[in-house]
């Protein structure tokens, strides 16, 4: 079998057991990079030449002894607002087009420490603000599944390349659902971590209090080993979380017996595709037979989350992108009108329309006289969601909800219309707004043969449960395939 | 139902914001804005009386940590600026008038 199409977990075992190495493995994804890359575009930057010298030099820690871990020498995409050393780190925007970090995420230090190789750098919605990967200055990425539809957002570049076997595993970051929906666009498994499981520490911030990092791969042990590597307790983000366990493989078998599933009765109304809802009460069924006990229920506020999502992270957005002004980094505007021209300038140059539609929304709900009204409003209203979860989470396990309304839209089709785009949010954001560990993976592919992906949520640093249930799916059924 | 956007609120928005949009643009945002406002005002129906707002959703606050001092070569970090000149980042001047 052709070696980009085994999971990272396989391709990792071969190479530990000396039946390929890794420049061979990293040479081998190069290959279908080159087939694929013109059709899909799911990345920014792309350096052979770099990456072949890292796995030569990874294969030489392997020979010693160093590098043991099952991911040692398998090939990642990292999405490009995580920052890196070796590649510039853009955002998918013009305002960093040619910056290049000084540091290093944390997760890639952790990533580089176990033998990793950096693949190249992936698209992404400029500053990870849209569901599309269509705002992103370097073009749009395409559906690997079908090229007329979009991959999803923001982090579609890191989907599409492990759908498209451009690399064997990748980061992305997850804000409002941008791991999870372009995960069940492109019918790969995507997680989202409880928020402070993973370190932010060099993750370019859109919304610091909803951001987290997460792994997407082409199954739920892959995405289980992933996580096991990048989270960790790191004092250089004051969100993060010392958390007891940190073993999410362990979870890794099949037993749903006695597990209680609830599907919020708002999550499967008005709005919803008829062929996903068939197939989240399909999953709902293989786990009933495999003996969990599966429910509708009521979950409160279901209609402020998107209106809370949009303030809070707009807010955000609007104070975390003050610091690009074209002073230090990043580009700085050619026309000569003083300090406060060349802020503007550069800033209104620099920026796409989406970025700058968030950053005056964000403006102005901060401003004074709306503050009250409507950031303090949403923060409000924030805590109100997480107790509605809160009790939920008394009663079940784990939380039955679609990753997003539909399968993977045509190309152009979302920005037409932003506030509808938004909407296709609903079933994701709750978790960012809570803080709650969410899942994505694919089901099966509706008529059209697009991947329709469903998604687990579980209550705060339950990962494991979800990594058990989402794996018991998995073997029971293969796993949408 | 939000108050209508007035050219003089969306002045003070770029303002604050940072940004001269065109009168294109501006208009446009103008639309978005009023439409995204409408929207986010369903949030006022919802009862929020002696509701704590939620900043983070864990209870962490005031995260300490040694202020540690390092030595790094500077040359990296100006490789990123705009414009550099012997060791300094060149910036508009910003006291007087420019010439």
């Amino acid at each position: 079998m052709e070696i980009i199409k085994l999971s990272a977990l396989e391709i990792g075992e071969k190479i530990q057991k000396r039946e390929v190495s890794v420049p061979e493995v990293v040479k081998a994804f190069y290959h279908q990079i080159e087939q694929k890359e013109k059709d899909i575009n799911a990345f920014i930057t792309l350096d052979e030449e770099q990456a072949m010298k890292r796995a030569a030099q990874v294969q030489e820690g392997i020979e010693k002894g160093i590098y043991t871990h099952p991911l040692a020498g398998v090939p990642a995409g990292i999405k490009d607002n995580i920052c890196t050393k070796e590649f510039k780190t853009t955002c998918g925007s013009k305002m960093l087009e040619n910056f290049t970090p000084f540091y290093e995420a944390n997760v890639i230090e952790s990533l580089k420490s176990i033998g990793a190789v950096l693949i190249g750098k992936t698209n992404m919605d400029e500053f990870a603000m849209g569901s599309t990967t269509e705002t992103s200055y370097f073009g749009v990425t395409k559906n690997p599944h079908n090229t007329d539809h979009v991959p999803g957002g923001s982090s579609g570049g890191s989907c599409a390349a492990v759908a498209a076997k451009e690399c064997a595993y990748s980061l992305g970051s997850d804000t409002g659902g941008s791991i999870r929906q372009p995960s069940s666009f492109c019918g790969v498994v995507g997680m989202k971590p409880t928020y402070g499981t993973v370190s932010r520490y060099g993750l370019v911030a859109y919304g610091s209090s909803l951001d987290q990092i997460g792994p997407i791969g082409t199954n739920v042990s892959d995405v289980a080993a992933i996580l096991e590597v990048i989270a960790s307790y790191d004092k250089k983000d004051s969100t993060s979380i010392q958390r007891k366990d940190y073993q999410f493989m362990k979870a890794l078998h099949e037993d749903v017996k006695g597990m209680r599933i609830g599907i919020p009765k708002g999550y499967v109304g008005d709005g919803l595709d008829d062929e996903v809802k068939e197939a989240l009460y399909n999953m709902a069924k293989t786990y009933e037979k495999a003996g969990a006990k599966v429910e509708e229920f009521d979950l409160d506020l279901v209609k402020y989350a998107i209106p809370t999502y949009y303030t809070v992270a707009s807010a955000e957005a609007s104070s975390n992108l003050a610091r690009f002004d074209g002073v230090k980094y990043g580009y700085r505007t050619e026309k000569s009108s003083g300090l406060e021209g060349m802020y503007n300038h550069t800033r209104t140059e620099g920026f796409g329309q989406e970025v700058k539609r968030r950053i005056m929304l964000g403006s102005y709900v901060l401003s004074s006289g709306y503050y009250e009204a409507y950031y303090l409003k949403a923060l409000k209203a924030k805590a109100l969601i997480k107790k509605s979860f809160d009790e939920a989470f008394s009663t079940y396990d784990i939380i039955l909800a679609p990753a997003a309304p539909t399968t993977a839209p045509a190309i152009g089709e979302s920005l037409k219309d932003p506030l509808k785009m938004y909407l296709g949010d609903i079933y994701t954001i709750s978790a960012n707004l809570a803080g709650l560990p969410g899942i994505s993976m694919p089901v099966g592919r509706d008529t059209k043969g697009l991947p329709i992906g469903i998604q687990l949520i579980g209550n705060c640093f339950e990962e494991s449960k979800l990594i058990q249930a989402a794996y018991t799916y998995e073997s029971l059924t293969g796993g949408g395939k | 139902m939000t108050e209508k956007i007035t050219d003089e609120t969306m002045d003070y928005v770029s303002i604050l914001a940072k940004l001269s949009l065109s009168e294109e643009e501006r208009e446009e945002a103008k639309k978005d804005m009023e439409k995204m406002l409408n929207y986010i005002d369903v949030l006022q129906e919802l009862d929020t009386e002696g509701i704590e707002p939620s900043a983070h959703v864990f209870p962490i606050y005031n995260v300490m940590r040694e202020d540690e001092s390092f030595e790094k070569d500077t040359s990296e970090l100006l490789k990123n600026a705009p414009k550099e000149k012997d060791g300094c980042i060149v910036v508009p001047k910003t006291i007087g008038t420019e010439a």
